[in-house]
């Protein structure tokens, strides 16, 4: 065990030693580890990112509602079973709230209706287009993320009165008002004035996934008073317990074929959706990103270890005497195999951190420059960039080690 | 012509037993036979000139002495134990504590100083490092290279770096130091001077196999043995200018 040390911490002292001495071919050799490096922990943090991209946009669904839509939120192949469907009204979020109330040890909370309509939102010379424009209740708060930074969500009596009021979100708020608080200012929808009440944080975007950040919530009395043509209704039904989801749904399920009146034999005819749902239609996309994109940085990777590699075999034969000599003075297989594998793994470790601080910076550089693209670079990454360093060292050096180790020490001593 | 040692040290215990070994090679279609057959015993404290001209299997004997290569058949113990049975790496163990390698054109490693060069084979034999120190430091002042132990090959003479290679191969206290044309890239003078150390360590108590195709080196040993053709043609005590001299140099002196 000691000699095991020693030697493997003479191998390290050769290892330094024979990377000095061969300074350009070193740092030619160790340039593909780099540029491997570089470009596995650039898509490691880009595909972290998207993930974590997609999880924040996906925290605005709630992971504790559940969606009655007419639409499911899955492709489907057979369109025209669904395009038939009633629309989802909102009256009965009324309706549905009445029945939970009366069901005992119901899984459900409350259900709060929802409107929608894509507008502009004009504020003394200001615009900003395809707004979309939220109508519901004052419940809407319990359902959702909701915090405003500054003002509040309208109250029960606006809602229940159809005030002119508005929550808007972040963005809207940062282009109708870029020098001045918009609370109590009146802005203009589709002719109508509204009152600032609230502006939501900013949740940011990505990839074009819904963000309040580009919406404004008002009250559905005033939605269905001035916008009360074709808009999209759906209801939001906020469950008591995230872990019986499945309970809830039931129950729900049960609820809105009352609500519609079905009979037992008949398929339900309206769709209920969670964030599940949505997150099992993204995951193969955001999968087959990350696999895509680590397979083809791999392969830049690959082709860095195949010149360590290359390199290896060039220095077991230029040192073939020394492996003579080696042997004559009793190194076993071992030391040698050691010694050569330690020589690859120096390098690819040098590389890989040489290449690791390039990827830092970068993507330090990226985030800087773009800060909605989400960047990040982890702890994680780094230990996984060393440890694959570290792996692709002793696959390269492997073949060229034992080749070494398995020298005829009389071979080797007259080779000239 | 130089004169025939007179200080012949008393003889050890028995360090080399060879009996009747053979190596054989494979060169295509054709078997080499190397050694047909050597019997030999070399005692501790033996100071011994294997001599022969190219091709009497010299080197095939000097390989299979150092345990750098097994014989086809034949017996061969070294301090009692059977050599020829050995796995490679329980022939590298004996070659690092048994015995010590100096070789004709040095074979120290270009980038490492004189003292690491010597640590080596302590490092093989998992001397803890200040040991090793020591112990590299001692031998190379011992052949006079106390001053030189920073020092990297290429900023030692020829004669140094041989001194390097014998303190290497001495620092580790082997039961024989194998030379092999210790000599054979220095000129004259520097060569005479690696024969004296060589002649003070058999004097103080090493055993000493030198191989050579040089008489007036084999000269300094005490036992001269003569192989050709694969097999010892001669092997007698000192050197004896009618033995050891070709026929056409006596005639013509």
């Amino acid at each position: 065990m000691k000699r095991f040390l020693y030697e493997l911490s003479e191998s390290w002292k050769i290892a330094a030693a024979q990377m000095r001495s061969n300074l350009t071919r070193s740092t030619l050799t160790a340039l593909g580890v780099i540029i491997g490096i570089i470009a596995v922990t650039l898509m490691g943090t880009a595909v972290n990112g998207i993930s974590i991209g997609f999880d924040k946009s996906m925290a605005v669904l709630g992971d504790d509602v559940l969606y009655v839509t007419q639409w499911p939120w899955k492709p489907v192949d057979d369109w025209w079973n669904y395009r038939d469907r009633k629309k989802i009204k909102t009256e009965y979020a009324e309706t549905l709230n009445r029945m939970i109330a009366a069901t005992p040890n119901s899984k459900l909370v409350i259900a709060v209706p929802t409107s929608s309509f894509m507008r502009s939102i004009k504020y003394s010379g200001n615009q900003v287009d395809n707004v979309f424009v939220l109508g519901t209740t004052s419940d809407f708060i319990v359902t959702s993320t909701i915090d405003c930074t500054s003002g509040r969500f309208f109250n029960e009596l606006e809602s229940r009165g159809g005030a002119n009021v508005v929550m808007i979100g972040y963005d809207v708020a940062d282009a109708l008002f870029p020098s001045q608080s918009p609370i109590d200012k009146s802005v203009l929808i589709n002719g109508q004035l509204f009152k600032v009440v609230g502006v939501n944080t900013r949740q940011g975007t990505f990839l074009g996934l819904f963000s309040w950040d580009s919406m404004v919530a008002i009250p559905l009395a005033a939605f269905n008073k001035y916008f009360s043509a074709k808009s999209d209704s759906d209801v939001r039904v906020k469950i008591k317990d995230k872990t019986k989801l499945a309970d809830a749904k039931d129950e729900l399920t049960g609820l809105m074929r009352r609500v519609r009146g079905l009979p037992p034999e008949k398929k339900d005819d309206f769709s209920i959706n969670e964030q599940q749902a949505f997150k099992s239609t993204l995951d193969p996309v955001k999968n087959s990103i990350a696999i895509a994109g680590l397979f083809i940085t791999g392969l830049s990777l690959f082709v860095g270890a195949i010149g360590i590699m290359n390199i290896t075999f060039v220095s077991v034969k230029e040192r073939t005497k020394e492996i003579g000599t080696r042997k004559a003075l009793g190194a076993r297989r071992r030391t040698i195999l050691l010694q050569f594998l330690i020589e690859s793994t120096a390098l690819c470790l040098l590389g890989g951190f040489i290449g690791l601080v390039f990827a830092y910076l970068m993507c330090f550089g990226i985030g800087k420059a773009f800060p909605s693209f989400p960047i990040h670079f982890s702890l994680g990454l780094v230990f996984l960039s060393m440890i694959v360093s570290i792996m692709t060292g002793l696959f390269s050096g492997f073949a060229p080690a034992w080749t070494a180790s398995r020298l005829d020490p009389v071979a080797a001593l007259r080779y000239e | 012509m130089s004169s025939i040692p007179n200080n012949v040290r008393p003889l050890g215990p028995v360090v080399i037993d060879i009996e009747n070994i053979t190596k054989d090679y494979v060169m295509g279609e054709e078997v080499v036979h190397a050694l047909r057959g050597v019997t030999l015993k070399i005692h501790r404290n033996e100071y011994i000139a294997i001599m022969g001209p190219s091709g009497s299997g010299k080197s095939t004997l000097m390989n299979m002495l150092g345990c750098l290569d097994t014989p086809t058949s034949g017996r061969y113990e070294f301090n009692g134990k059977s050599v020829a049975e050995m796995d490679d790496d329980e022939l590298a163990a004996v070659r690092n504590r048994e015995i010590g390698f100096v070789f004709q054109t040095f074979n120290l490693l270009p980038r490492s100083t004189s003292l690491r060069n010597v640590e080596l084979p302590l490092i093989y034999a998992g001397i803890e490092p200040e040991r090793r120190m020591e112990r590299a430091t001692q031998v190379l002042t011992d052949v006079g290279l106390g001053d030189r132990i920073h020092h990297k090959p290429n900023e030692l003479s020829g004669g140094q770096r041989q001194r390097v290679a014998i303190a290497r191969a001495l620092v580790n206290g082997p039961s024989i130091i194998l030379a092999d044309e210790p000599t054979g890239n220095l000129d004259s003078k520097t060569g005479e001077e690696i024969m004296d150390l060589l002649e003070r360590l058999y004097e103080r108590g090493n055993t000493i196999i030198l191989v050579t195709h040089e008489r007036d080196i084999a000269a300094h040993a005490r036992r001269t043995v003569h192989l050709r053709d694969g097999l010892i043609e001669l092997d007698h005590a000192g050197f004896i200018p009618e033995l050891d001299l070709p026929i056409a140099e006596m005639t013509s002196t």
